[in-house]
């Protein structure tokens, strides 16, 4: 089979998998979220755990990717190779902390809570996709 | 202890599903990036099945154990302000949970370590305002 057919089909599993785990960890769901980070008030530290187990599996994998020339279905490993710690990291990480807050959805779990049908995950993502494309196409191409 | 089981195996089903990703298809599995990319319509169909697959799992939830997940949403207005700050957020910041939380804490990058002590700092911060004014 050829690259153009395998990179989807991972893709997909990946994303059905990934899908899955949002929603039996607890993720999916913002008042759990909202639980987690309410470390003033009736701390549910349950979704330490999600992070946790997500980073061990993740460590191994990141291990194996140091010892392979090059993955299955693709010639090189694209990962960051940006060290700097720099404004926009910060800045923008405060932004995103803010709505993770207010909202209780970070983007895996809003786009996967689409297919339950709620009316406010559309509304959610529809603002997310907006925010996105402020950033993407005017904020990063100012003068 | 048992009440934490499920967090800590969807966790690692997380974590299996970026090994997947990263071993197979050479990428980083941070949902802001491939959505953002997705948008900007860069390499299209790899992305959208990710997309795809990532709505799929509540449906296989729905399969496996007869009902659909617990979405509990409570806040309004202040949703749509939460979708621009997440969207415009995890671009400035270049990730999300995922693409820092998972796996930059797993390349031990100092980068995403200091992007997770700040979105789980002002999210928290987020949270105790929510609360304090009643929303």
């Amino acid at each position: 089979m050829t690259r153009q057919l395998l990179q989807p089909i991972a893709a997909l599993v990946s994303g059905t998998v990934f899908g899955f785990g949002l929603v039996l960890s607890g993720m999916l769901n913002p008042a759990r979220v909202q639980g987690f980070l309410d470390i003033f008030g009736v701390w549910d530290p349950s979704l330490a755990f999600v992070l946790g187990g997500a980073v061990m599996v993740a460590f191994i994998g990141v291990r194996t990717m140091y010892r392979l020339d090059k993955p299955a279905f693709d010639e090189t490993f694209q990962v960051p190779t940006k060290k700097r710690i720099d404004a926009p990291l910060v800045f923008g990480s405060a932004l995103f902390g803010l709505g993770w807050g207010i909202g209780g959805f970070c983007p895996g779990p809003a786009v996967a809570s689409l297919s339950v049908g709620l009316t406010e995950s559309f509304l959610f993502v529809a603002a997310m996709l907006v925010g996105m494309t402020i950033h993407d196409r005017i904020w990063s191409r100012r003068g | 202890m048992m009440a934490y089981l499920p967090s800590l195996l969807g966790g690692m089903l997380i974590g299996i599903s970026a090994v997947m990703l990263l071993l197979l298809n050479g990428r980083i599995a941070g949902i802001s990036g491939i959505v953002g990319r997705l948008a900007q319509g860069t390499n299209v169909t790899t992305n959208l099945a990710f997309v795809a697959g990532l709505m799929l799992g509540p449906v296989v939830f729905l399969y496996v154990f007869g009902q659909w997940p617990d979405v509990q949403i409570t806040v309004g207005w202040p949703l749509v302000v939460a979708g621009l700050l997440v969207g415009f957020g995890s671009r400035m910041g270049s990730g999300c949970t995922s693409g820092h939380g998972v796996l930059g804490l797993a390349r031990l990058s100092s980068r995403s370590a200091v992007a997770v002590a700040t979105f789980l700092t002002t999210g928290a911060v987020a949270v105790a305002v929510m609360r304090g004014a009643g929303l």
